[in-house]
């Protein structure tokens, strides 16, 4: 019955791409343990939010899960030592980004002794309350693991604004190459069944759904399985689509509801979570042990030895891929994360970074080759666009500096999920314009509300100095007022002096 | 903006010259089963409009500074070209060609910015220019003289013949459906009697009977409108509305005045009807972007193709049909928008 219901699942999407798999290059391979490195590069913003405040200093030597920086406001994440071992700098490295920048980051040369702090254990995570799996998880620094990396917790306390009733957990891994969490659903399901528990637990949702694509029946098999004994989780097979991993995909398929446009699908009682996610949150709460290592995917033709490892955060890139044998091939690209949303690396000296799902050196082969050239209005993006927008027309607007009026025709909907740009055959770069204008928009935006906020200080100074000389005004005149009642008072006094003192003479 | 720098780093594989090869693919059991039906006379025309397309568009494109010769294989003048070439009696003189193909590809292509630039299909406004301009050449329509059957003229001959003119043998020249349908009438002859008078073999789906080299064949025409849907190069959108725009409003009309409207039937396989459907109405660049748009663009074309045929001067209206729709197609994509995921059912206010 599976078949069938897949095939009507299939009519119903009238979005999305098939994009070739790949998966087969490291769906078979275990999660394997990759060794420390000789030296890790922590970066402070390692999540959505405010990067983290430093509490260590050069020289300072840490225990593993000491933490280096804690959250610095409401959406933030602290970061904690990974190993052992002491504190080399703390200044601007080359983070993961597109352009090369740096960021501030702590250096940690790992002392292979492996000397922890107190792990405070919990036999019984299920047993805590929901303020308190709430409060452990933002103290482990756990953010969204599909590459999101929302602060976990943040997410966790949204039922206290709006009732949850649904929690989705996203096994969905539409990206192509990676495995990472095929493998942990495998390898792990009892431990992303427990942490999906202690986040519906945490949410107050009574119903969880774990939607999985149909192409890792090893996974839909291993957690079906694992949620066998629990009422309230049901696993669905979802069909292998990109992007159905999207947050607003999964949530209309497995509900049939849409995320109101510019909220939170909290507002329609749905919270969404990735399974890598939950495995971490179960470690945490059981262990004790904050967020110190993910589960990343290493794969693309260029490596000789395609890999699922667990990688301690902030292991310089190429550590993972000397440790995968390193290159057979030439890569012509080297991208953190899925090809179709992940970012291109200005080089291997960048760190693995808590939303890293993974690593793919591509050849020249594998990524797109040819030159962008005319739009021939084919509508292909129209037809594959899950949100509903007419791409090329916002791009037209774009390309004419008018990103404005691209705003008024979805620019601000767009998810950014390639799938445009990946079906183009004039190979215009679609989501770039779209990244681009954005982004602008974004900097006008902060440079209005930046103007509004001087202004506002300007006429707030300007009325200050006015009262202020208002004021002083004021003070001068009732000072002297005050002078020339005392001068007067004084020549009264002196003239009864006077008359007294004739009185006196006379007297 | 470089397109190295940013995701999506991997591509689905589809080219515009993929998607040109693939409609030409889809063109050629058509395009040879017309060589086979109309003779030499046929390649010849077919290999100069062709050629004079790709000429123009070179041209066009060094004038205009775009791109050059590496532009010229995305394969749209050919594409342009061999269109045009089917919509063209077979036995046209060489001008009618090189003129055709370069109102398509200089004026209806070029002049408006070149490749998606272009307002209107280039094939049909070349068509309704020439149409317009030169009615007697572009209505001597000619009975099919399949090749080897001794019937036609050889290969110089034929050559001979489109270079330098000369008239068509009388023994030869023949009715379309529509245009005899509509001579008749102005004879005052109803269609009761006309019809019948022109035999069986007119609307037989291969296509042995008067015609342009695309609008016989009716087979080997859905044939290639089926490759092309099955390639997904085009949806079953425009098709659709196209035959369903033209056939209901002549099943209505004719079972109110068989004298005077045509069937569906009728309609359906004769002139650009199915070759329009498929071919010329899905052109990418000219048709509207959405689902709704196109299925409304569709009816559109069919309507108005109906009603030219039916009420107006011109035997076909197909050519004339198109350009009008295509002149909507802005104001399509305006207001048919999809509904975008999160605004709840009510469409946002256009731009």
């Amino acid at each position: 019955m599976m078949g069938f219901r897949d095939l009507l699942d299939s009519i119903r999407l009238n979005w999305g791409v098939h994009p070739e798999g790949h998966k087969t290059l490291s769906n078979a391979c275990a999660i394997e343990v990759m060794p420390l490195p000789d030296r890790l590069v922590l970066p402070l913003a390692q999540h959505i939010g405010a990067p983290g405040r430093v509490i260590v200093a050069p020289g300072d030597r840490v225990l593993r899960g000491q933490i280096l920086a804690e959250a610095a406001g409401v959406v933030s994440a602290p970061l904690h030592a990974p190993a052992s071992g002491r504190i080399l700098d703390i200044g601007d490295y080359p983070v993961p980004h597109p352009s090369g920048l740096t960021a501030p980051a702590v250096i940690l040369e790992p002392d292979g002794r492996d000397e922890v702090v107190d792990f405070v254990r919990c036999e019984e995570p299920l047993t805590l309350s929901a303020e308190e799996i709430g409060k452990r998880v933002a103290a482990a620094g756990i953010v969204g693991l599909g590459g999101a990396t929302f602060p976990a917790a943040v997410k966790l306390s949204l039922g206290r604004r709006s009732p949850i009733h649904t929690l989705l957990l996203n096994g969905g891994e539409c990206e192509p190459y990676l495995t990472c969490d095929d493998r942990v659903m495998r390898e792990a399901p009892a431990q992303v069944v427990e942490g999906a528990r202690l986040m519906a637990r945490a949410l107050g949702a009574t119903r969880i759904v774990i939607g999985i694509e149909n192409n890792k029946p090893e996974a839909i098999a291993a957690i079906q399985l694992a949620a066998l004994p629990c009422a309230e989780i049901s696993v669905r097979a979802l069909p292998a689509r990109y992007p159905m991993g999207s947050e607003k995909q999964l949530v209309e398929f497995l509900t049939g509801e849409e995320v109101p446009a510019g909220g939170l699908s909290a507002e329609i009682g749905v919270v969404v979570h990735n399974v890598g996610t939950a495995a971490a949150i179960s470690h945490a709460l059981r262990s004790g042990e904050p967020l110190m290592s993910r589960i990343l995917t290493v794969s693309g033709a260029a490596v000789r030895r395609p890999a699922n490892l667990r990688v301690a955060i902030g292991t310089p890139v190429a550590d993972v891929l000397a440790h995968c044998g390193g290159l057979k091939r030439e890569a012509a690209r080297l991208v953190m994360g899925g090809p179709m949303m992940g970012m291109i690396l200005p080089g291997d000296m960048v760190p693995v970074v808590k939303g890293s799902s993974g690593i793919l050196a591509l050849t020249a082969d594998e990524i797109p080759g040819s030159d962008p050239s005319a739009c021939i209005r084919c509508a292909s993006c129209v037809d594959v666009c899950p949100i509903g927008l007419m791409p090329m027309e916002m791009a037209a607007r774009i390309r004419a500096g008018k990103a404005d009026t691209a705003v008024d025709i979805g620019l601000k909907d767009c998810i950014g999920c390639g799938t445009c740009a990946y079906t183009c055959p004039a190979h215009i770069p679609l989501s770039h314009y779209f990244s681009y204008a954005k982004g602008t928009l974004a900097a006008a935006e902060r440079s209005r509300l930046k103007n509004e906020a001087v202004k506002k200080l300007t006429t707030a100074r300007s009325e200050r100095l006015a009262r202020e000389a208002e004021e002083k005004k004021a003070a001068a005149a009732r000072r002297k007022a005050e002078r020339e009642t005392a001068k007067r008072k004084a020549a009264e006094a002196a003239a009864q002096d006077a008359s007294a003192g004739g009185q006196e003479v006379t007297a | 903006m470089n397109a190295a720098a940013h995701a999506p780093h991997a591509h689905g594989g589809k080219s515009i010259r993929g998607v040109m090869t693939s409609v030409m693919l889809a063109l050629t059991p058509l395009t040879l089963w017309g060589f086979y039906l109309f003779g030499w006379t046929a390649v010849w025309l077919w290999l100069l409009t062709v050629g004079s397309a790709m000429l123009f568009e070179l041209v066009c494109l060094n004038l205009a500074k775009r791109g050059g010769p590496a532009s010229l294989l995305d394969g749209s003048a050919a594409l342009a070209g061999w269109l045009l070439a089917l919509t063209l009696p077979p036995w046209a003189p060489w001008w009618i060609a090189v003129l055709g193909s370069f109102i398509a590809i200089a004026v209806a292509k070029h002049a408006y910015g070149g490749l998606g630039q272009n307002p209107f299909n280039p094939a049909m406004v070349a068509r309704a220019a020439l149409l317009v301009s030169f009615p007697l050449e572009m209505t001597q329509w000619v009975s099919p003289t399949p090749l080897l059957s001794g019937t036609g003229l050889g290969a110089l001959e034929a050559l001979e013949h489109v270079l330098f003119g000369g008239a068509v043998p009388d023994a030869l020249t023949s009715a379309t459906l529509l245009g005899h349908v509509k001579t008749e009438a102005s004879r005052g002859i109803d269609l009761l009697a006309s019809v019948p008078a022109l035999g069986g073999g007119l609307a037989d789906g291969v296509g042995r009977h008067a015609g342009s080299l695309g609008e016989t064949g009716s087979w080997l025409i859905l044939a290639g409108g089926a490759f092309l849907l099955v390639r997904r190069i085009i949806t079953w959108h425009i098709p659709v509305g196209v035959l369903a725009g033209i056939a209901l409003p002549a099943a209505i009309g004719h079972a109110v005045d068989p004298a005077h409207l045509l069937s569906a039937q009728h309609h359906l396989t004769a002139g650009a009807a199915l070759l329009g459907a498929f071919f010329i109405a899905t052109d990418l660049v000219t048709s509207p972007a959405t689902a709704a748009g196109k299925i409304l663009y569709g009816l559109g074309i069919g309507f108005l193709t109906w009603t030219i045929r039916s009420f107006a001067g011109f035997p076909e209206g197909f050519a004339f049909a198109v350009l009008l729709m295509n002149a909507c197609v802005p104001i399509i994509d305006r207001f048919l928008k999809p509904r975008i995921y999160g605004h709840g059912r009510v469409q946002m206010s256009p731009a």
